[in-house]
């Protein structure tokens, strides 16, 4: 009965909000919307600021904004200040974490839990891979799909294999925890920098380069590069949180 | 990868292959809740992100799929694993 009540709830959820957008002037049908007259056009054709002839793979040369990915581009250039924002959010669930599960002394939680041969060796093979994709996703974050988020969180998954591999392993987390206010720091001393020299917080004050090439982009790929090592060291100490107690 | 994605196109294929993910997703997300045991519930959990990175990589959001696959399916379900084993030896005391 329960369950039937709770089905007919949902379904009527679901014939309100498609009765609702169905007749939505501002929700067009798919394929039908008029972009070009948007603001998302000006990021694609990187004209926000100022007029451009038109933006080539490999030819154009220092576009307002140097990334090939576009999403890199409004996340890591256009809108990098919400960026700071969200890493500053990140910065304060794992400050909430290890506000609730750390502890002075601690040591491995004993689980019913023992790592067998073959998961021991397979980690250990598979854990090379994994950080060196969450590295390459890092650094080709202005090229490729990824960037900082993704490939930190890859870094994480990868130590976190070593702790699935042995129940006596442990990162070094104080190394972690100075890599993360690092990286973090030297995020908002771009920024100031940037304030210094163009007169805009976190402005992109180098020079863009060709258009799809590793080396363009001015700050974006370092500051990805930063993001990338706080989020990987971040969520690595949530991890850790999570597999420790206090040692009596 | 995009000539797969014209490939399903041209047949009109893509708009099936769509409709299918959501109904399993709908379905993945109803065993989910009303699984009895935790542990097949977070397994059910793990599979739906698995099929939306599908779905993303289908409407062309690689990023959000990098994303999805690394965080859905990979660190959260292994948290909640953890979490479970923890849970399971504190009530057993």
């Amino acid at each position: 009965m329960k369950n039937f009540l709770a089905f007919v709830a949902s379904m009527g959820l679901g014939v309100m909000i498609i009765l609702s957008l169905t007749s939505n002037e501002f929700f067009p049908e798919f394929g039908s919307a008029d972009v070009s007259s948007r603001v998302s056009q000006g990021y694609i054709d990187r004209d926000v600021t100022e007029a451009n002839v038109g933006v080539e793979f490999g030819v154009s040369e220092n576009l307002e904004s140097g990334p090939a990915n576009i999403v890199t581009a409004i996340v890591a250039d256009y809108r990098s200040f919400d960026t700071l924002g969200e890493v500053t959010v990140l910065f304060v669930s794992s400050l909430g974490v290890a506000l609730l599960l750390g502890t002075a002394v601690q040591g491995r939680i004993k689980l019913d839990f023992r790592p067998n041969f073959m998961l021991k060796v397979g980690s250990r093979a598979l854990f090379g891979i994994i950080l060196m994709t969450g590295v390459f996703i890092i650094i080709h974050g202005h090229l490729t799909p990824g960037g900082g988020f993704p490939g930190g969180t890859m870094i994480a998954s990868s130590i976190l294999l070593l702790y699935l591999a042995d129940d006596q392993f442990r990162t070094k987390v104080t190394s972690f925890k100075v890599l993360e206010s690092f990286a973090g720091s030297l995020y908002v001393l771009i920024g100031i920098a940037g304030l210094f020299i163009a007169d805009y917080f976190l402005v992109n004050f180098l020079d863009n380069g060709v258009l799809g090439e590793l080396f363009s982009a001015g700050i974006v790929p370092i500051i990805y590069v930063l993001i990338g090592l706080k989020v990987g060291s971040e969520i690595s100490g949530i991890i850790d949180n999570f597999l420790t107690e206090e040692v009596a | 990868m995009s000539n797969v994605i014209d490939y399903f196109q041209a047949y009109q294929l893509v708009d099936w292959l769509s409709f299918m993910i959501s109904i399993l997703l709908v379905v993945l997300a109803f065993l989910a809740i009303n699984s009895k045991s935790l542990i097949k519930a977070v397994m059910f959990i793990s599979s739906l992100s698995m099929l939306a990175v599908v779905g993303f990589v289908v409407m062309k959001a690689p990023d959000v799929a990098v994303t999805e696959a690394v965080i859905g399916s990979g660190l959260v379900t292994s948290l909640f694993v953890f979490t479970l084993l923890g849970v399971g030896k504190v009530g057993q005391k």
